[in-house]
């Protein structure tokens, strides 16, 4: 119980921290300090919260007197929900940290006290809504987070850029809500109350819980970003400050995540196709979410589509368990809800670690186009390595953490091999062939980043002169990379937290015979991890030793024989993606404008080409263009004078008092 | 444990010799005496005495992307079986990491060749990770018959299945998996038809002009490596072409040996008698893998 309250005291303070900076002066650092020093001792105090619950009785819940007149304030704490505190702990306070040197208040004299005031809000906001247990209480805390979020991802609103992607955001984020909106009445009608605790579920009508579960679906998936529903993301990832991105993209999609996860819990698992259907929309979110990455040239969009690519392979495991659910099968839950849950850690990780070193990319080149960058590496190792750290991680490769997760939900998806007769395991396997080629892309994708980025020769102006970042930005990436590594080598340090998590959507019947522990051996996953970088690092060491030794020519790079290369010469972050473009342009269409030569001398001419999003620009803007211009009619509505607007709602009132007390309702 | 000594005996010393078997074929083929068939030997350690030539815009990852593409294809040849033999590493999900080695390894050798800052160098890494696109899910699908048909996860019992299985029931997806695998095998080793090794036009090549400004030893280690990657795939080949087991330790690696020179000449044969696809046929050649593997997922699942 005193855990619980330590967590919320710790939302508290979180939501607090940018309050006192509001009271200071614009160019104060001091406030952004105490608001950075506020976020720490939040998070701090969460995580010791967390620790003492979890140690001590896992389970805890407390009840306050709320005086609005529906829901309840009632908090609780379950494995499901410690999993997500875990980063909403860790990532939004190492942001504000970053943030005193990446966003300092007194070079952002207009908008430094909005992003403390706003960050705050959304960090804590977000820990209310993974311990609410009332949904009126969530969807509260839902709507600051999401507010929150809006104003900090259009903090240069002097843009309008930003101004376009926030506003796009906006309208997304209240799609969702009013998907959410309906959810949680219809489930106050079936189950008396708006708690959000188990209820007796199997009286539900097939066509409520379908109802239920689509809705739940298309409402939180909003937040998450499953394709079809992620057009907001790239652009406000693409445009919000840096430490913001990575705690948008490493925490704030997870809670889409969390909602989804929390709403199955309490619905019935009967119906095969709910599995069927997330696992189908994870592997089309990741296939399609990495193949628009590598279109992209904005080195912070392609981030954010690789997020979305990354929700696609944690939808894939929560279908393969939601299956497992109905099979009664405890190989497909634990693999595929553990796989699931460790890859949003993971993503929370190494997604943060990127974001935070795209920010130190722009500070020193003052760009997000890759194709402007090249040769970083030089000027900034230390960058480079977190980054290619990060970008290994990322990939699902060993020996980090992203290929335990990405492993666990293999191990799930071939499990179906084993299955008896009548078992749609062809559909699961295919899962499997799907995840590989994600796996593929995302390669192409990260080398295609770190190369650009950082290798090669300088695209960029010579008199610029980029540099390591300060400090205050570089531990908090330090810090994060350790988490990579960490989780790669012992995730036996996680593992028993989500597969107490995942144990919330076994029966009691499947809880009784525990996992064998053959069905993932992750000690050997340590043991190849621990060698593979024992052995390369020594053999790495030794050769670099002792080519040093030997009379070394430096020159450089050999280009066939050409005695004159020019940076301009390398391949570009688009020439590299160019062959997978093409291959997926029926999905992605890029733009391509590339000039006609006619004359024998032609003039000098350009050619570009870019990938948009096609769901944005195909079907939601010109949808919402063509509504807008049939709805013209209703602007007579529509006047601009407050008082019409109240007469509307006292006749709305006035015919809904009429309605009840005739009886028609009824 | 005589087994795994022989295992890592045969991983660490013979993956030189197929590339020499492989000249042989073609040299025979060409009417031409070719060069001996320990070459590769000698040039490896030639390679190992000489001073290195690294180009000034490089940075470390150029010298220790080789390292680490050894260090992970070595890893990965610990837990493919030789023959009837178990392998030194298998544990339920060996299978995953096997692939995932592989594709480590892709990831250092392409940042590798794009940290010269070479256009040629470019063009090969955005070759390499495009068709690799094409020949993991075709990797994919050829492990999840094997899963199926050995209902394991451990990759010396899947790769030993053919061997027990003797069902007719299985033979055709066996029989469509073993040339996906082939065609696998060529392409991941940049051999004819994707891919020429002895070309000296980079532009038309993937895998050699990656490496086209690593020299010395570290030039070495690269040729190793895929002498090494090559052993490796077709370790993985031959227990779906040959299924067979003498009983006796001796004759079983005597053919295993036999077997992977047979494999080695099999793929001088195709070398010799086709010509190299032009670039923009090569993902038909790896779609034809897919298909082959994934018509072989098909049938057995029926």
């Amino acid at each position: 119980m005193n855990g619980l309250w330590m967590i919320l005291s710790a939302a508290g303070l979180m939501m607090a921290s940018g309050f006192p900076a509001g009271f200071g002066s614009r160019q104060s650092a001091a406030a952004q300090r105490l608001a950075a020093v506020l976020m720490v001792l939040g998070s701090l105090t969460g995580l010791s919260g967390l620790a003492v619950a979890l140690f001590s009785s896992g389970l805890c819940a407390i009840s306050l007197p709320w005086h609005l007149p529906w829901g309840s304030f009632s908090v609780g704490l379950d494995a499901l929900s410690a999993v997500f505190l875990i980063p909403v702990f860790i990532v939004p306070a190492l942001g504000s940290v970053y943030g005193l040197g990446y966003w300092r208040q007194t070079e952002h004299l207009d908008n430094g006290r909005g992003l403390s005031l706003f960050y705050g809000l959304l960090a804590g906001a977000m820990v209310m809504v993974v311990i609410a247990r009332d949904s009126v209480l969530l969807l509260i805390f839902w709507e600051i987070m999401a507010l929150s979020a809006f104003f900090l991802a259009a903090t240069e609103n002097e843009k309008p850029e930003v101004r376009l992607a926030g506003w796009i955001y906006l309208v997304a984020t209240h799609t969702g809500t009013i998907c959410l909106l309906a959810l949680f009445a219809l489930l106050r009608q079936v189950s008396g109350s708006f708690t959000l605790y188990a209820f007796d579920a199997g009286s539900l009508t097939a066509g409520i819980a379908a109802t239920l579960f689509i809705l739940t679906v298309i409402g939180f998936g909003f937040k998450a970003g499953i394709m079809p529903l992620h057009v907001w993301l790239p652009g406000a990832h693409a445009n919000a400050p840096s430490h913001v991105s990575a705690v948008m993209s490493g925490v704030m999609l997870k809670m889409g995540v969390y909602g989804i996860l929390r709403m199955l819990t309490l619905l019935p698992a009967t119906e095969m196709w709910n599995g069927e259907l997330l696992l189908g929309l994870g592997a089309v979110t990741g296939i399609l979410g990495i193949a628009f990455a590598i279109g992209q040239s904005d080195i912070k969009r392609l981030l954010a589509y690789s997020s979305i690519e990354n929700i696609g392979i944690i939808t894939m495991g929560i279908g393969l368990a939601m299956m497992g659910r109905v099979l009664h099968r405890v190989d497909f839950i634990l693999l595929g809800l553990g796989g699931a849950l460790l890859h949003v850690w993971n993503h929370s990780l190494f997604k943060s670690l990127l974001f935070l070193n795209s920010g130190a990319i722009m500070h020193a080149v003052h760009t997000r186009d890759m194709n402007r960058m090249g040769g970083l590496a030089k000027f900034m190792p230390r960058t480079a390595g977190l980054f290619l750290l990060g970008a290994v991680a990322i990939c699902g490769l060993p020996p980090l953490n992203g290929f335990v997760s990405e492993w666990l939900i293999y191990l799930g998806l071939f499990q179906s091999v084993n299955a008896g007769n009548g078992m749609p395991w062809p559909a699961i396997g295919i899962g499997a062939v799907a995840l590989a080629l994600i796996g593929a892309l995302a390669l192409a994708c990260f080398v295609k980043i770190y190369s650009t980025v950082f290798l090669g020769q300088p695209r960029f102006a010579s008199h610029a002169s980029p540099h390591d970042p300060q400090p205050f930005m570089h531990y908090p990436m330090f810090l994060l990379a350790a988490g990579c590594v960490v989780l790669g080598i012992l995730p036996q340090v996680g593992l028993p937290l989500i597969q107490q998590a995942a144990a919330q959507w076994m029966d009691p019947a499947m809880q009784e015979n525990p996992l064998p522990v053959s069905l993932a051996p992750v000690q050997w996953i340590s043991g190849a991890a621990l060698v593979l970088i024992v052995v390369s690092g020594i053999a790495v060491t030794i050769i670099r030793k002792n080519i040093r030794r030997q009379p070394a020519v430096s020159i450089g790079t050999w280009s066939c024989g050409y005695a004159q290369p020019t940076p301009r010469m390398q391949y570009t972050a688009t020439s590299f993606g160019e062959m997978l473009v093409k291959r997926f342009s029926w999905a992605l269409r890029p733009r391509t404008r590339q000039p006609v030569i006619t004359e024998p001398f032609p003039s000098k001419s350009g050619f570009s080409t870019t990938v948009p999003d096609t769901v944005l620009d195909r079907i939601v803007l010109p949808f919402v263009r063509y509504a807008g211009h049939r709805m013209m009619k209703l602007r007579l509505l529509q006047q601009g004078r407050i008082s019409i607007y109240l007469l509307y709602i006292l006749i709305i009132l006035l015919f809904l008092l009429c309605w009840e007390s005739l009886g028609i309702g009824r | 444990m005589t087994n795994i000594f022989i295992h890592i005996a045969l991983l660490l010393i013979m993956p030189p010799l197929l590339l020499g078997v492989i000249n042989k074929t073609k040299a025979l083929f060409a009417g031409r005496r070719g060069p001996p068939v320990l070459q590769l030997y000698y040039d490896l350690i030639k390679l190992a005495r000489k001073g290195v030539v690294i180009s000034q815009v490089t940075t470390w990852v150029f010298t220790a992307a080789p390292v680490i593409t050894l260090t992970a294809i070595m890893l990965a040849g610990l837990m493919v079986p030789m023959g009837p033999f178990q392998s030194p590493v298998a544990f339920t999900g060996d299978l995953i990491l096997f692939a995932y080695l592989l594709a480590l390894s892709r990831f250092f050798t392409t940042t590798a060749a794009l940290d010269t800052g070479s256009a040629f160098e470019g063009m090969g890494a955005a070759r390499e990770v495009t068709f690799a696109c094409l020949s993991e899910p075709a990797l994919f699908f050829a492990l999840l018959v094997l899963a199926k048909m050995s209902g394991s996860l451990v990759l010396t019992n899947m790769l030993h299945a053919p061997l027990a299985a003797g069902s007719q029931a299985s033979a055709a997806s066996l029989v469509l998996v073993a040339g996906g695998l082939f065609i696998l095998l060529l392409a991941e080793n940049s051999r004819i038809p994707v891919d020429d090794p002895n070309t000296h036009l980079e532009l038309t090549m993937i895998h050699e002009v990656m490496v086209l400004d690593h020299s010395g030893p570290l030039l070495g280690i690269i040729l190793y490596g895929a002498a090494v990657k090559l052993f490796v795939l077709s370790a993985v080949l031959l227990h779906i072409v040959f299924p067979f087991q003498s009983g006796s330790a001796l004759l079983d690696w005597s053919l295993f040996v036999l077997e992977m020179l047979l494999t080695a000449v099999a793929v001088g044969v195709v070398e010799s008698v086709m010509a190299r696809l032009q670039m923009r046929n090569v993902q038909h050649l790896l779609i034809a893998a897919i298909l082959l593997c994934g018509f072989g997922f098909v049938l057995l699942m029926r």
